[in-house]
C-alpha cells in the first residue's frame, strides 16, 4: 500500500479519530464528527495533523478511511427514495422476514420497518425454478411500462432481486439493462451480485440496504475526493470494510452496504496486528467505547468472521430484531455497555445499566451538559478511576458531584445507597454484562477464555479490562499503546481483502470438479480484479472453501482447500475429511446419510509486507498527584492508589496494584493483586500476581 | 444475601440459561427434520435432580416449551433415577407423557458430575413423519395416528438400541431422517451435559440443589409479586372454532387469587372422533403461556414461574382427552387457548391485553409420490415426498401499536423461505404476499393475513393435509376495534378446499390460501389520518388497489 507516511481516519458517530503513521510512530487526533458533512471534520483534522506535523500534503502516501456513514442512514432512515423490482406475487418479502417474534414473551415487539415502503416495492412477471429452469420469461414490457412510474416518484435507487436469482442471474441481468436504459443515472443494485445466495428475505434485504445507502455513499465519496484533491492531496484513499479488509473506493460505491459495521472491524485489525507482533494465538479482544463494547475472539491474528450481519436492531441488542445482511463480517458480539451507559433500577429493584446510553450529547451528568441520568463514566469518576483533569484536552469541565447526585437520585434512592456504593453496583452491573457477554460468545463457539490474552482498548478498556478479565478467569490484560484510537490504527494494518460466496447443492456422490473449478474461476477472476483496484502491484492469496453438509442438516462445516484444481478423486477425501470434522464436533458420524456441497467461498487477499511503527509520539502534558483515593469493590472503603503516567513506566520496574495509570486519550486501572508492566512497542501487560 | 453472593448468583443463573439457549442452538444446527431446523419447532431445557425445570430457552411453540416441564418427572416415574447410569439417554413419544402427539420427540439425558447424577437435559422436536396416516386430523383414535415408543432407553450407557432403531426406521417414511435427527438429540445433550460439567467445575459447584431452590423461590416470587399487583377478579370468556364439521366451544374462567392465576375450562366441548383433541399437559402448556405473556412476561420460564399459574381442564372435553382418542392435530385448537385467556385477562386489565389474532398457523404440509398418484390416472412418475411449511396470518393490534401482519402468536416458529421450500420438494410458490383488506380497523389495526398460491412443479398430482381453522370465525378486535377477515382456501380453477382432513388434489391445479387477519383495538374513528394513509397509499386497504396507480 505504498507510501510511508499514511493517515487512518475513523469516522464515528460522536468522534472523528485519526491516526497518522510517521516513519517513527503514530500522532493521534479526536475531533467531533461532523454528521450532516462528514467530510468536513476528516479534511479539518488531516490539514491539522499536517501543520502540526510540518508535514506538505503531496507527504502523504495514502488515507484509510472507515464510516459509520452507512449503518447511520440505515439507522436514521435516511437513505435514498430507493425501489425494489421483484418477482410477481413477492411484493412483501422484505415487510414479512422470517414470520417470526424474536421474543416469546413480549406481546409489544416491534418489527423493523422495511428500508423500501410498500408503494415503492413493485412485482413483475417473471419466474426461475430452484435449479435455475425459467419458468415464466420476464415480461419485459410490464419493466418498461414502469419507468415512467419510477421516475414520477423520483426514485434515485433500484434494488433488483427476483426469486432464485442466486442459481440464474438471467433475468436480474436483462431487467438491470432494461433500466438502466430507460432510466440513465439511477443507480441498481442486483442480488444476484450483492449476496449470490439462497434465501430471498436475507438476499432482497442485503440488496435493499446496498441500494439504499448508494447515491448517498457515491455521493460523500465524490465530495472526499474532490475536497483532497484541493488541499493538494493526491495519494489514494481507500475505504476499510466490515470484513477487515480495504478495497478501492469505486468498490466502496459498487458494494456500499459491505462498509456498515467497519469501525468495530477496525478494533479487530489492531488487536489481531498486535497479537501476530507479540507472538501471542489465542486473544480476547475487549474494545469498550462511549455507546459500546465490543467482543472478539482472535486466534492466529485472525480474527474470527462471520458471513451476516444484523442492521438497525429495533430493540436494542437484541438478535434478530433488526435488518439482516449477508456480508462477510468480523465476528463481534456488541453490547450496550459504554462510558455514557445508563443506569437505572427496575420495580423487581434489580440494577440494569445500558442499552440506553447519554451519548455525547448531553452526555453523562458530570458533563454539566444537562444530563440528570447516571452513566458508567459518572460512576467511574466518583469511585476515583476518573478525574476531572483526564477530560482537560476534549475540553469538557466535569463535575463530580453532579455525578454524585444522579447516582444517589438515580440509583442510591431506590437501593438504599450513597453515592460510593450506587457507583460501585454500577460498576459491578456493568462488568458483569461485559463479562457475560464475552462468556456466551466464547461458549457458542466452543473456546476456553482462561488460557487467552486480554487486548483491552478503547476508551473504557483500560479502566474495566483488568477487572473483567479477573470474572473471566483470564491472567493477563494488555492495554496497547494508541488504544484510545484502535480502530482508527487498525485501518492502517489493513490488507486489502476481498471475499464471495456462491450457493450450489452438489451431493459428493454427484460431485462434478468441473463445474467447481469453473466456479471457482469465476470468483477468483472477479475477487482479483477487485484486490487488484486497491492495492496494483501487489501480490495477492487465494482462500478456497467448500462449504459441505449431511444433505437435510443445517449444520455445514467449511473445508478449506488447497491450491490447484479439484479432480474426480477428490470426493471420496472431502467425504472423509467432513466425516472426521463432524465427529470431532458431535462426536458421533452419520454414515447413512449422503454428504453434499452446499456453497464455495473464495477469498482475495493482497500479501503485505510492510510494517507500521505503533510508539507513541503523543504525551501527555499534566502532572500528577503520586496517588489518588480509589474505591476498594471488596472493602468498600477508598483505599490509597499509586498514580503514574504512562510515559513514567520504566521497562523491567512494575507497578503493583491498586494503581491508575494515565495515558493520553486513556485510564489504566491495576487492581490489587495485579502489577502492570511497560512492555516493548510502549504496551502496558497486566498481570495477576495472587491468585484468590 | 451479600452482595458478592448475589453476583455470583446472577452469574451462575445467566450460565445455565445461556447453556439452554446453547442446546437450542445446536439443535436446530443438527437436526434432519426441517422444521427444526428452519423453523424452531423444539424446546430445549435444564432440570435438576428432582425433575424441576430450572432453565429453558426461548423457541418453538409453547405447547412443546411447556409440556417439557411435566415430561421429566413422568419420564422418571417410569425409570427411576437411581437405575440410570452414565451414558444412558431416555426417549418417548407418548402424547400422554410429552407433547401431546406423536410426532414430537421427547429425549431425557442424565448428567453425571464427579459425584454423582446433577440433573437432565431434556429436548422435545417435531419430525416430520412418524408412520401411520401423517400428520393430520383424520385418524379415528391413537393407534393410526403413528409409532408410539414408550418411556425407554434409545442409549444404555453409550451404546444404541439397535432394536429399536430397526423397529423405528421400519415404521417410518423417511427412516435415514428420523434415525439421524434422533441421534443428533443425544449428541446435542451430550454436548451441554459436558459443558455443563465444566461450568459446575469452574464455578465451584458441586451440584445444582441449593441454587435450583433459589432460581426457583425467586422466579415464583416475583410471579406472585406480578399477580399481587393485579385486581383480584374473575372472568369468563368463550371462544367458537370451526373444529372439523361443526363449530365447538372453548369456555375459560379466570380467577386472579392471592399467590396463584387459576384458568379453568369447564364448559368446554366434549372430546371429538377426529384428531384435533388435546392431552392435559399441552393445554396446561398453551393457557400458562397466556397467562404468562401478560403476567410477568420478564420472568424466565421455569418450574417456579409456571407453579403460579394453575390450568384445570375436565377429563373427557376436548382439552383433556383419555387414550386412545386421536390427537395429531391438537396444535389447531392449543394455539387458540391463549386467545381464550386473553379474552378474561382483557376485562381485568384491558389496556395489557391485544386483540385477538389469527391464532392458529397455517402448516402447508403435503404429500406426493406414489401414495398419492396411484389414485389419478396418467403415469407420474417421482419418489415418494412430502413437506411441511409454516404460514402465519395477522396478529391482534396492541394497545397503542398495530398488531403485527403475517406473523405468528402464540407460536414461535419462523417461516421458511420459499427459496428453500422450492429447492428441497417439487412445489412451486407463484404467490406469498400481504393480504390487503384482511386486518381489522380500529385505533390501532389489527395485522395483515397473506395469501398463498401454488402448484406442483410438473402438474402431478398431490394430496393436503388441511389443518387450518378461523374460516368460519373472525379474531375480534378490543375496546371498539372491527374484527379481521376470515380465512378461506380454494383451488384456482374455482373449487373450494375444506379446511379440515386429508384431500387429493388432481393434476395441473393451484391451491390459492387466504390467511386471517388480526382484530382492531380501539375505534377506527380515531385512528391517526396519517397512518390510515399509508396503508392506502401501500394499497393494503379494501381490495387492495394501490393508489400510486
Amino acid at each position: 500500500m505504498g507510501g510511508t507516511i499514511r493517515i487512518g481516519v475513523d469516522v464515528g458517530g460522536t468522534f472523528t479519530d485519526f491516526a497518522l503513521a510517521l516513519p517513527n510512530g503514530i500522532r493521534t487526533l479526536k475531533l467531533p464528527t461532523t454528521p450532516d458533512a462528514p467530510e468536513r471534520a476528516m479534511l479539518d483534522g488531516i490539514a491539522r495533523l499536517l501543520t502540526q506535523n510540518g508535514l506538505a500534503p503531496t507527504e502523504i502516501g495514502g488515507i484509510v478511511h472507515g464510516t459509520t456513514l452507512a449503518t447511520n442512514a440505515i439507522i436514521a432512515r435516511q437513505g435514498a427514495r430507493t425501489a425494489l423490482i421483484t418477482t410477481e406475487g413477492f411484493r412483501d418479502v422484505l415487510a414479512m422476514g422470517d414470520e417470526g417474534r424474536f421474543d416469546q414473551y413480549d406481546i409489544m415487539i416491534r418489527k423493523p420497518e422495511p428500508l423500501i415502503p410498500r408503494w415503492w416495492r413493485y412485482g413483475i412477471p417473471e419466474r426461475i425454478a430452484a435449479d435455475g429452469e425459467v419458468l415464466l420469461p420476464l415480461d419485459d414490457a410490464a419493466l418498461a411500462a414502469l419507468a415512467p412510474r419510477l421516475r414520477a416518484e423520483g426514485i434515485d435507487s433500484i434494488a433488483i432481486g427476483f426469486l432464485h436469482a442466486h442459481a440464474n442471474p438471467l433475468h436480474e441481468e436483462r431487467a438491470a439493462k432494461v433500466l438502466s436504459r430507460l432510466l440513465p443515472g439511477v443507480a441498481l443494485s442486483l442480488s444476484s451480485r450483492i449476496s449470490p445466495e439462497i434465501g430471498e428475505y436475507q438476499r432482497f434485504s442485503t440488496t435493499a440496504a446496498n441500494a439504499y445507502v448508494q447515491p448517498l455513499i457515491a455521493a460523500y465519496l465524490d465530495r472526499l475526493e474532490a475536497g483532497l484533491a484541493i488541499m493538494g492531496i493526491a495519494a489514494p484513499v481507500f475505504m476499510f470494510l466490515s470484513n477487515g479488509g480495504l478495497c478501492h473506493l469505486d468498490t466502496a460505491r459498487a458494494f456500499p452496504i459491505r462498509l456498515v459495521e467497519s469501525g468495530p472491524a477496525g478494533g479487530a485489525i489492531f488487536a489481531a496486528s498486535l497479537a501476530r507482533d507479540l507472538g501471542e494465538r489465542e486473544i480476547l479482544a475487549f474494545d469498550m467505547g462511549g455507546t459500546t463494547a465490543k467482543v472478539c475472539l482472535i486466534e492466529d491474528g485472525i480474527p474470527r468472521r462471520s458471513p451476516t450481519f444484523e442492521m438497525a436492531r429495533e430493540h436494542l441488542f437484541r438478535h434478530g430484531s433488526g435488518l439482516p445482511a449477508r456480508i462477510p463480517v468480523i465476528d463481534l458480539v456488541e453490547i450496550g455497555a459504554g462510558g455514557g451507559s445508563i443506569a437505572r433500577v427496575d420495580d423487581l429493584r434489580r440494577l440494569h445499566v445500558g442499552p440506553q446510553s447519554a451519548g455525547a450529547m448531553p452526555g453523562p451528568a458530570c458533563y454539566a451538559r444537562g444530563g440528570t441520568a447516571p452513566a458508567v463514566t459518572d460512576a467511574n469518576l466518583v469511585l476515583g478511576c476518573l478525574a476531572p483533569g483526564d477530560f482537560e484536552s476534549s475540553g469538557l469541565a466535569v463535575d463530580t458531584s453532579l455525578a454524585e447526585g444522579a447516582l444517589v437520585a438515580g440509583v442510591g434512592a431506590q437501593l438504599g445507597l450513597n453515592a460510593e456504593a450506587s457507583a460501585a453496583a454500577v460498576i459491578e452491573v456493568v462488568d458483569e454484562q461485559m463479562a457475560a457477554a464475552a462468556r456466551e460468545h466464547a461458549r457458542e463457539k466452543g473456546v476456553d477464555l482462561r488460557t487467552r490474552l486480554m487486548i483491552a482498548f478503547g476508551g473504557g478498556g483500560g479502566i474495566h479490562g483488568a477487572r473483567i478479565a479477573r470474572r473471566l478467569g483470564i491472567d493477563r490484560v494488555l492495554v496497547p499503546s494508541g488504544a484510545g484510537i484502535g480502530s482508527a490504527i487498525g485501518f492502517l494494518l489493513a490488507r486489502a481483502v476481498f471475499e464471495l460466496g456462491r450457493t450450489i447443492a452438489m451431493p459428493l456422490d454427484r460431485f462434478d470438479p468441473q463445474q467447481l473449478n469453473v466456479l471457482f474461476a469465476e470468483m477468483g477472476a472477479e475477487a482479483m480484479a477487485l484486490v487488484s483496484r486497491a492495492a496494483p502491484g501487489a501480490a495477492q492469496e487465494t482462500r478456497r472453501t467448500l462449504i459441505l453438509r449431511y444433505r437435510g442438516q443445517g449444520q455445514t462445516l467449511s473445508l478449506p482447500l488447497d491450491d490447484g484444481a479439484l479432480v474426480e478423486g477428490d470426493a471420496a477425501r472431502l467425504a472423509e475429511a467432513f466425516r472426521a470434522q463432524y465427529r470431532q464436533l458431535y462426536t458421533l458420524a452419520l454414515d447413512r446419510i449422503p454428504v453434499e456441497i452446499v456453497g464455495l467461498t473464495l477469498r482475495q487477499a493482497e500479501i503485505g509486507t510492510d510494517r507500521l511503527n505503533l510508539t507513541p509520539l503523543d504525551r501527555l502534558q499534566r502532572d500528577l498527584p503520586r496517588q489518588t483515593a480509589l474505591y476498594d469493590h471488596d472493602t468498600g472503603c477508598a483505599i490509597a492508589a499509586k498514580l503514574t503516567h504512562r510515559d513514567a513506566l520504566v521497562r523491567g520496574r512494575p507497578v503493583a496494584g491498586p494503581a491508575l495509570i494515565k495515558d493520553y486519550g486513556t485510564t489504566i486501572q491495576v487492581p490489587a493483586g495485579h502489577e502492570a508492566t511497560l512492555i516493548g512497542g510502549g504496551h502496558v501487560l497486566i498481570a495477576r500476581i495472587a491468585k484468590e | 444475601m451479600q452482595p458478592r453472593d448475589e453476583i455470583r448468583f446472577q452469574v451462575i443463573w445467566s450460565t445455565l440459561i445461556a447453556l439452554v439457549e446453547e442446546q437450542a442452538r445446536t439443535l436446530m444446527r443438527t437436526a434432519f427434520s426441517p422444521v427444526v431446523r428452519d423453523s424452531g419447532d423444539l424446546s430445549a431445557a435444564l432440570f435438576d435432580r428432582r425433575g424441576r425445570m430450572l432453565a429453558q430457552a426461548q423457541t418453538g411453540t409453547p405447547g412443546h416449551v411447556n409440556s417439557t416441564v411435566a415430561a421429566v418427572p413422568q419420564m422418571l416415574a417410569e425409570i427411576p433415577a437411581e437405575t440410570l447410569v452414565a451414558g444412558d439417554h431416555l426417549i418417548t413419544n407418548d402424547p400422554w407423557i410429552a407433547s401431546g402427539h406423536l410426532h414430537d420427540i421427547t429425549i431425557c439425558s442424565p448428567v453425571f458430575g464427579p459425584d454423582g447424577l446433577i440433573g437432565y437435559f431434556a429436548c422435545t422436536c417435531h419430525q416430520l413423519d412418524i408412520g401411520g396416516r401423517g400428520q393430520g386430523t383424520d385418524a379415528a383414535s391413537v393407534f393410526e395416528e403413528g409409532l408410539a415408543i414408550p418411556v425407554m432407553r434409545l442409549v444404555r450407557a453409550g451404546k444404541v438400541n439397535e432394536d429399536l432403531m430397526r423397529l423405528l426406521r421400519a415404521n417410518v417414511r423417511t427412516p435415514d431422517e428420523v434415525e439421524a435427527d434422533v441421534l443428533s438429540y443425544v449428541a446435542a445433550n451430550e454436548a451441554s451435559a459436558a459443558t455443563l460439567v465444566r461450568a459446575l467445575a469452574a464455578l465451584g459447584l458441586a451440584d445444582l440443589e441449593a441454587v435450583g431452590d433459589e432460581i426457583l423461590l425467586r422466579s415464583r416470587a416475583a410471579m406472585i409479586a406480578q399477580i399481587r399487583a393485579l385486581p383480584r377478579a374473575t372472568a369468563s370468556n368463550a371462544i367458537t372454532m370451526d373444529a372439523f364439521g361443526a363449530p365447538i366451544t372453548i369456555a375459560c374462567t379466570l380467577t386472579v387469587a392471592e399467590d396463584e392465576i387459576v384458568i379453568d375450562f369447564a364448559g368446554s366441548s366434549p372430546s371429538h372422533p377426529r384428531g384435533i383433541n388435546l392431552v392435559y399437559n399441552y393445554t396446561n402448556a398453551y393457557a400458562s403461556f397466556g397467562a404468562r405473556c401478560i403476567v410477568g412476561a420478564a420472568v424466565p420460564n421455569n418450574s417456579g414461574s409456571l407453579s403460579a399459574v394453575r390450568v384445570v381442564a375436565p377429563e373427557g372435553s376436548i382439552l383433556n382427552v383419555v387414550r386412545p382418542n386421536p390427537v395429531c392435530a391438537r396444535h389447531i385448537i392449543g394455539q387458540f387457548l391463549p386467545e381464550a385467556v386473553l379474552g378474561c385477562l382483557a376485562q381485568i386489565v384491558p389496556d395489557r391485553v391485544p386483540a385477538e389474532g389469527a391464532a392458529g398457523l397455517w402448516g402447508i404440509q403435503l404429500r406426493g409420490g406414489p401414495e398419492v398418484a396411484r389414485h389419478f390416472p396418467g403415469n407420474w412418475k417421482g419418489p415418494a415426498w412430502e413437506t411441511l411449511f409454516f404460514n402465519a396470518g395477522g396478529g391482534g393490534a396492541r394497545p397503542g401499536i398495530d398488531g403485527l401482519s403475517a406473523t405468528a402468536f402464540p407460536s414461535g416458529v419462523r417461516a421458511m423461505p420459499v427459496e428453500v421450500v422450492e429447492s428441497r420438494s417439487p412445489v412451486v410458490l407463484w404467490k406469498k404476499e400481504l393480504r390487503p383488506g384482511s386486518a381489522g380497523a380500529g385505533r390501532y389495526r389489527g395485522g395483515f393475513g397473506q395469501s398463498i398460491e401454488l402448484a406442483t412443479r410438473d402438474g402431478a398430482p398431490v394430496g393436503l393435509f388441511a389443518m387450518f381453522d378461523r374460516t368460519t370465525q373472525r379474531a375480534q378486535g378490543r375496546q371498539g376495534g372491527d374484527a379481521g377477515a376470515i380465512g378461506s382456501l380454494h383451488l384456482a380453477s374455482g373449487a373450494p378446499l375444506a379446511p379440515k382432513g386429508f384431500q387429493l388434489i388432481g393434476p395441473g391445479e393451484r391451491m390459492c390460501f387466504h390467511l386471517p387477519g388480526g382484530g382492531g383495538f380501539g375505534p377506527v374513528t380515531n385512528r391517526d389520518p396519517a397512518a390510515i394513509a399509508a396503508d392506502r397509499r401501500a394499497g393494503l386497504l379494501d381490495g387492495g388497489a394501490d393508489d400510486t396507480a
